[in-house]
């Protein structure tokens, strides 16, 4: 049976915030409803959902005013809730692939048959073709998440709460991803709240859309309201909601240049080949992916698209010369190569490397150097040897194109999701690499950093810059006019 | 060299015996993989525990050869049946030996000077007794090191935590919390390797030594955030599936079979033997009461 949700005046403060980082809002969810959570990145949708879920620290900050789940307080402990959050890495909870499947249905209590056969099917569900002893370090992000899914799923849980359940799932699967979630829902009927940016992904699958802004709820109502209230529209675009009928939403935002026409030619100068390239996870003895024969050009933009687990983000690390080549080479030329020894790049040293290639990690707290978000956009520049002036320039360029301004001194690690992923491409964008190379660099982002994101990848293309950018999003790949390069099938 | 290993990893598996099961995928975080399943891999987690500990007793209760020497020899000769790639164990396990070398040149140089004299070249005097000693701690160190490694390389920590829960009534929650934490503590290394790769990237890699101490303050620091972090997002997860409700029930149940009864038998037998042969052979040399 599903539960009502009912927030009267709900706020939570992080304990070491001046600000509330949610609310106080006022919520009335019906039982079995279906509700879209949008609002700017750093609004505290996270948070909002961890508080519904029932598993936000109490120690960790104040609650103030009430929240309902059904008519008590939520309790995970109840078993009525499913939670699948934002970061799948963390949320693996055993090593092999069917105890993790397991682990809720353990909990609530199931009859270890009735567990057995539900393993096979949820997995199924979230087309995770695998089997249950399937070590669930050999995952890739995307199959991480389904596997969260499928826990969920073999759940069946009367509230269902989910963290940008596609953000890292492949555009071709994340329709299938929505209609396993949504069946889910069916089955139990249960109460379903989503945080999720691909807004056309969900719209026409929901009952109510709440927006959430800075100051509490900003809007709510069924779907076609919200989206089609033309005075609702403007505050939409400034809370960086994708507008759904403008279908290339990023056309709502000012100051874009309309994708790939105003990108400029290539001057023809290629500074990264490789040549039946073989990738592997250090360590590893059967590659990812192989044979890849790649011609990067100088202005060039190049997406690296293909299903989850088909060996993505090792080939952007073997392309930044991070970690060996398996088989084959990447080699470097031209103005890239500028004079090195070495035509690999893996043999470079580092602060050679850096200011050559630069390359967003699918993580980016790994990136993260400095105690403040400006030094940490200063760090590349400087280390390129940029005269202070050049530098706070840029600094504060990048500030304020990616709305990053309010939380110019605070700690990196301190940030939103999505935040840390713009501080993230920032940094390494800072000091406009000759080859930047970046994993999922729109996670979470909403439209107007979104927007922020392709002006800046569009700037440094402009002055000659190499973009190759691992991607489950198109509309940004066409945004910057990428050319795709699809990463092959497994080898088994 | 690539082309080798791969081939390599490809025959490993065909190689074994008609029948066993191959292991595909081999999980990352285990200390020697896998490669086979033999009946003493499927025995319950508690008896391959004991069997250490049988083994193990043995070899500790006496320093000399002669029961070393049979524990030892014991452990080697079933090496086959652990099912694990012996190739990689001697890859992660070389510096065992080295060690225990190390530990007999020490005895050797230092142990109780009787027998005729072998070496005697300035400070370094060995003698036919002080040799025999080295030897016996050569050959115990080993005997008491590789069963238990060995043993626990073919442990999944999620049969032992379903072994501690229902057969010795560990308290479930602790079990399960430390065997998720466990999981994530072997992502420690993989994070760092990410953490390594990401300081490269930045340029703050290599350079002086004051620089790469610097960079390397800055990585740990990192690493605990993100640890911290990891760990605050697991334990939500794992609230977030109802954790921590009463009643929770096992997939899988722990079991005993025949094949327990028989490493059992056959781990004491051998540490009879090896205490009988040393008292047979007057090499008994008891640790305690000499």
């Amino acid at each position: 049976m599903a539960l009502p949700i009912r927030a009267d005046s709900f706020s939570w403060r992080h304990a070491d915030r001046e600000e509330t980082a949610v609310g106080p809002l006022d919520l009335n969810i019906a039982a079995g409803e279906k509700v879209l959570l949008l609002g700017p990145s750093g609004a505290g949708k996270s948070t909002l959902l961890h508080a519904i879920a029932g598993v936000l620290p109490a120690e960790s900050g104040e609650a103030g005013g009430e929240l309902l789940v059904g008519d008590a307080p939520p309790d995970p402990r109840r078993g009525e809730i499913g939670l699948v959050l934002q970061d799948p890495d963390s949320q693996v909870i055993f090593s092999r692939v069917g105890d993790d499947v397991a682990f809720g249905m353990e909990n609530l209590g199931l009859p270890a048959e009735d567990i057995e056969s539900r393993i096979t099917t949820s997995l199924a569900a979230l087309g995770l073709d695998l089997p249950p002893e399937h070590p669930t370090a050999a995952l890739s992000g995307g199959q991480k998440q389904r596997l969260a899914l499928a826990g969920i799923h073999a759940m069946s849980p009367q509230v269902i709460v989910l963290d940008e359940p596609t953000a890292n799932i492949d555009p071709d699967s994340a329709a299938a991803v929505r209609d396993t979630v949504l069946d889910t829902q069916a089955a139990t009927s249960a109460t379903m709240i989503i945080v999720e940016h691909r807004v056309g992904l969900w719209l026409d699958h929901v009952d109510h859309v709440i927006v959430l802004g800075r100051e509490g709820v900003v809007a709510q109502g069924p779907p076609r309201r919200v989206f089609g209230d033309p005075e609702l529209s403007q505050v939409l675009v400034e809370c960086g909601i994708w507008v759904p009928e403008a279908a290339g939403p990023r056309v709502t935002s000012p100051g874009v240049p309309s994708g790939a026409e105003a990108l400029p030619r290539t001057n023809g100068e290629v500074v990264l080949t490789t040549e039946r390239l073989g990738v592997a996870r250090p360590g590893a003895k059967v590659p990812a992916t192989t044979g890849l024969d790649l011609r990067i050009q100088a202005g060039e933009a190049v997406g690296i698209v293909g299903a989850n687990g088909a060996g993505k983000s090792t080939t952007a690390l073997t392309l930044a010369g991070l970690i060996p080549e398996f088989d084959g080479e990447v080699h470097a030329s031209g103005t890239l190569r500028g004079g090195a020894k070495h035509a690999r790049p893996y043999r470079w040293a580092s602060a050679f490397l850096a200011p050559r290639i630069g390359m967003v990690f699918q993580e980016p707290e790994h990136q993260f150097l400095r105690s403040t978000v400006s030094a940490e956009l200063a760090l590349g520049p400087h280390l390129a040897g940029w005269s202070r002036a050049e530098v706070d320039d840029r600094v504060a360029e990048l500030l304020d194109v990616l709305g990053l301004e309010s939380v110019a001194d605070a700690h990196p690690q301190g940030l939103s999701g999505g935040e840390k992923r713009r501080l993230s491409v920032a940094a390494m964008m800072a000091p406009r690499p000759r080859v930047l190379i970046v994993d999922e660099p729109t996670f979470g982002q909403d439209a107007l950093t979104w927007a922020g994101l392709v002006e800046q990848f569009i700037d440094i293309l402009t002055r000659g810059s190499a973009v190759v950018a691992v991607s489950h999003d198109h509309a940004f790949l066409d945004a910057i006019g990428a050319r795709r390069v699809e990463v092959g099938e497994r080898i088994e | 060299m690539s082309e080798h290993t791969l081939q390599h990893s490809y025959s490993a598996g065909s190689a074994g015996p008609a029948g066993s099961a191959e292991v595909t995928v081999q999980d990352p975080g285990q200390l020697i993989p896998v490669v086979r399943s033999t009946a003493l891999v499927r025995c319950n987690p508690l008896t391959k525990i004991a069997v250490a500990l049988i083994l193990m007793v043995g070899a500790l209760l006496s320093i000399d050869l002669v029961s070393a020497g049979i524990v030892l020899a014991f452990t080697l000769v079933s090496l086959p049946v652990t099912g694990l790639d012996l190739l990689a164990a001697l890859k992660r396990l070389w510096f065992l030996p080295v060690g225990a070398l190390l530990a007999a040149w020490g005895t050797a140089i230092l142990a109780e000077k009787t027998g005729a004299v072998v070496i005697d070249v300035g400070p370094i005097l060995m003698t036919t007794g002080s040799l025999d000693a080295a030897a016996a701690i050569f050959v115990r160190a080993l005997a008491l090191a590789i069963p238990l490694i060995v043993l626990a390389s073919t442990i999944d920590p999620r049969d032992l935590s379903d072994a501690l829960i229902q057969h010795l009534r560990l308290p479930e929650v602790v079990v399960v919390s430390v065997l998720a934490a466990s999981r994530l503590l072997g992502l420690l290394v993989t994070e760092w390797q990410t953490l390594s790769m990401a300081r490269r990237a930045r340029g703050v890699a290599g350079g002086s030594l004051v620089r790469r101490t610097s960079s390397l303050f800055g990585g740990i620091f990192v690493l605990l955030v993100q640890s911290i972090r990891r760990g605050t997002t697991l334990a939500m997860a794992m609230e977030g599936r109802a954790f921590g409700r009463p009643g929770r029930t096992w997939r899988r149940r722990s079991t005993f079979a025949g094949r327990d009864l028989v490493a059992i038998v056959a781990s004491l037998g051998v540490c009879v033997a090896a205490i009988v042969s040393a008292h047979l052979l007057g090499t008994w040399n008891p640790i305690i009461g000499g």
